[in-house]
C-alpha cells in the first residue's frame, strides 16, 4: 500500500502523477492521509489517527479504507 | 475535544482542458430545512422516506396562475387535475381557492363528491367512464366531456330516458406541430371526426353542448402549440355558433404547462428554457380576444393545469442506505426509496441534495433506490458530495404524480406531510403497514390443507 515515490500532493488536497501527467483533488480527510501516507507510516498508525481525531467508528473507517485503496489503484498511484 | 466531522477519503480525477463553462449550482450545498423545518426533524418524527408539501407554495403558486390569466381574460376558471395530487387536503386547498375539480375515472369522481365539490363544478374526462358513472355525473350536472362515439351513443340512451339534459362537451385531438401528437383521446379536428360529434350531439337535442375541451400534451415547452391549439378551438366554436346555433360556453384547454423540473434526455436545459405560466397566458388569451367573438360573448376559459400548479411544493426525503463501487469504478449510492415511491424518476433528471454540511467535494454516482430490480435508479448520473449511510437527502420538486402514482412494491408506501402555512407539519397520510396491505386480500382454506399434509 505504498504510495509511487514521484507522486506530488499538496496540503491543499492537490495531486500530481508526473509519470502520467493525471492530476486529482483530494478531499481534506484524503489529503491528510496521503501525506501520512507520504511520510510511510502505516495503516494502523493512520487509521488510529483519525478514529482519535474525527467522530467515526472503527468499522465504518475500515470499510471506507478498502474503498480508498481501490481508488489509489484506480488512480495508478500505489506501487505495486 | 469535540471530534471533527467525518467524510469518506475521496480523490476526483481533474480533467483540465475540459472545464465546464456552464456555471451550476453548487451540488455540495445543502438544504438541510423546508421552511425552517429541519429534514432531519422531520425524518425522525414522520421516518424516512417521507414526502412534505407546502402549503404556502400550492397556495403561492395557484394565485400565480390565476393572476397570469385573469390579469389577461374576463372569465377565467381553474380545474384541477385530481390526477396530479388527489389527497384530500390538497384537492381541498385548491377548492378553497376557488378550483373545480376536473376528475377521470369513477373513482376520482367520487373523491370530488367527497370533497364537497357542486355537482356542477366537477369536469368528467377520461376515456373509460362506465354507465353507472355517467349516470351519475347526469343527476349531478356535471360537465361530461366526450372521448369517442361509443360514449357519446350511450350518453344519447341515457339522455333519453333522463328527466336532466346532460351538459356535455367534446374532447378534440389535433395537431399542434407537437410531436408525438395525442390524437388517442378525444375525437380529431383535422380528419372533421370532432365536427362530425358535435354536429351529432347538436341534432340530437337531448344533451346541451356547452363546451369544447383539449388537452394538448404535458410538459409542453412550446408555447406555439397552445396558439394552434387555441385557433381551432375557437374556430369550432365560432362554427357551432354559426352554423348550429349552438353558442359554446366555455373552451376547456386542458393542462399540460410545464413544471421548472428537469426532463430527462434534454441535454442542459435550464430553468430558462421553461417558459412561464405567464407565457402561456398571454398566448392563450390573445387568441382568443382576437379571435373575433363579440364582447359580451367570449367564452369562459377553462384551465385544468396540474405539474405546474404543485411540483414545486412537493419534496421526498430519504436516507443513504449503503455505498458501493460499480464495476466500471463508479459510484454507486442506495437510497431507501426507490421508481416505486418516486414513479417520477423515470421522466425526470430531479434535483437531489444533501441534507446536512458536507465538504465542497463532490463526486460522480448513480443513485439507486432499494428494490432488488435493475429498473431501480433515481439518477443515472449526478455529482453529490461524499455520503455516507445514514445521511439524508432531498429529492426537489416531487409534488405532481407521485403521491398517486406511487406503487406498492416491494416496500410500503412512505407517510406525507403537510407544512401549512402556520409553520405547523401536519400528517396527511400515515405510513403503510402490513396490516393495510392485507386488509384487501382473501386467504381461502386451500393453502392451509396442504400446510398440514407436510
Ligand atoms: C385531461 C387532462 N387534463 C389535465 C391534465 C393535467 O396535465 P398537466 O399536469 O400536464 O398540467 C391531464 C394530465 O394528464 C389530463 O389528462
Amino acid at each position: 500500500m505504498k504510495l509511487k515515490k514521484n507522486i506530488a500532493t499538496s496540503e491543499s488536497g492537490f495531486i500530481f502523477n508526473p509519470s502520467t501527467g493525471d492530476s486529482f483533488s483530494a478531499n481534506g480527510i484524503a489529503a491528510g492521509i496521503l501525506a501520512e501516507m507520504k511520510s510511510d507510516k502505516t495503516e494502523q498508525e493512520i487509521k488510529t489517527g483519525i478514529l482519535a481525531r474525527y467522530d467515526v467508528r472503527p468499522e465504518q473507517l475500515d470499510r471506507d479504507w478498502d474503498d480508498w485503496m481501490v481508488q489509489l489503484k484506480e488512480a495508478n498511484l500505489l506501487d505495486n | 475535544m469535540q471530534k471533527l466531522k467525518y467524510e469518506r477519503p475521496y480523490i476526483k480525477k481533474l480533467n483540465t482542458g475540459m472545464l465546464n463553462k456552464f456555471a451550476s449550482a453548487n451540488p455540495a450545498q445543502a438544504f438541510d430545512a423546508i421552511e425552517g423545518i429541519p429534514v432531519k426533524k422531520l425524518i425522525e418524527q414522520y421516518g424516512s422516506p417521507l414526502f412534505v408539501l407546502s402549503e404556502k407554495r400550492i397556495r403561492h403558486n395557484y394565485r400565480a396562475a390565476l393572476r397570469a390569466f385573469n390579469t389577461r381574460y374576463p372569465k377565467v376558471q381553474f380545474a384541477w387535475s385530481y390526477k396530479t395530487n388527489y389527497l384530500s387536503t390538497v384537492c381541498q386547498i385548491f377548492h378553497e381557492e376557488g378550483s373545480w375539480a376536473e376528475v377521470v375515472s369513477g373513482f376520482e369522481y367520487q373523491k370530488a363528491v367527497k370533497n364537497g365539490v357542486n355537482g356542477s363544478h366537477i369536469i368528467f374526462n377520461g376515456p373509460g367512464k362506465k354507465r353507472e358513472e355517467l349516470l351519475a355525473a347526469i343527476e349531478n350536472n356535471s360537465l361530461i366531456h366526450i372521448d369517442h362515439f361509443d360514449e357519446l351513443y350511450m350518453l344519447m340512451e341515457l339522455a333519453a330516458s333522463s328527466s336532466t339534459k346532460p351538459r356535455v362537451a367534446v374532447r378534440v385531438n389535433m395537431d399542434t406541430g407537437l410531436y408525438p401528437q395525442w390524437d388517442r383521446f378525444g375525437f380529431n379536428y383535422e380528419n372533421g371526426e370532432a365536427w362530425n360529434a358535435i354536429s351529432k350531439i347538436v341534432q340530437n337535442n337531448k344533451m346541451q353542448l356547452i363546451g369544447l375541451h383539449c388537452h394538448i400534451g404535458t410538459y409542453i415547452l412550446d408555447v406555439a402549440a397552445y396558439t394552434k391549439a387555441t385557433t381551432k378551438m375557437c374556430g369550432l366554436a365560432m362554427r357551432c355558433a354559426k352554423d348550429l346555433n349552438n353558442p359554446i360556453e366555455y373552451l376547456d384547454m386542458g393542462g399540460g404547462f410545464p413544471s421548472n423540473n428537469v426532463l430527462k434526455g434534454v441535454h442542459l436545459q435550464s430553468a430558462d428554457s421553461i417558459p412561464s405560466v405567464d407565457d402561456f397566458a398571454e398566448a392563450i388569451t390573445t387568441t382568443i380576444l382576437n379571435f373575433g367573438f363579440e364582447k359580451d360573448k367570449l367564452p369562459l376559459l377553462i384551465l385544468e393545469t396540474g405539474r405546474a400548479l404543485i411540483d414545486d411544493a412537493g419534496y421526498l426525503l430519504g436516507t443513504v442506505i449503503a455505498n458501493k463501487r460499480l464495476a466500471n469504478g463508479r459510484r454507486g449510492t442506495v437510497l431507501d426509496f426507490g421508481v416505486n415511491t418516486l414513479f417520477t424518476s423515470f421522466w425526470y433528471d430531479h434535483q437531489i441534495t444533501p441534507a446536512q454540511g458536507t465538504s465542497t467535494h463532490t463526486e460522480p454516482m448513480t443513485l439507486y433506490g432499494p428494490l432488488c430490480m435493475n429498473i431501480d435508479v433515481i439518477r443515472e448520473n449526478i455529482n453529490l458530495p461524499v455520503l455516507d449511510p445514514g445521511d439524508h437527502v432531498v429529492v426537489h420538486k416531487a409534488g405532481a404524480y407521485n403521491m398517486t402514482q406511487w406503487m406498492q412494491f416491494i416496500t410500503y408506501r412512505p407517510a406525507i406531510v403537510m407544512i401549512a402555512e402556520s409553520g405547523e407539519t401536519h400528517l396527511l397520510r400515515k405510513a403503510e403497514t402490513l396490516d393495510y396491505v392485507d386488509e384487501m386480500e382473501q386467504t381461502p382454506e386451500l393453502t392451509k390443507s396442504k400446510a398440514v399434509e407436510k
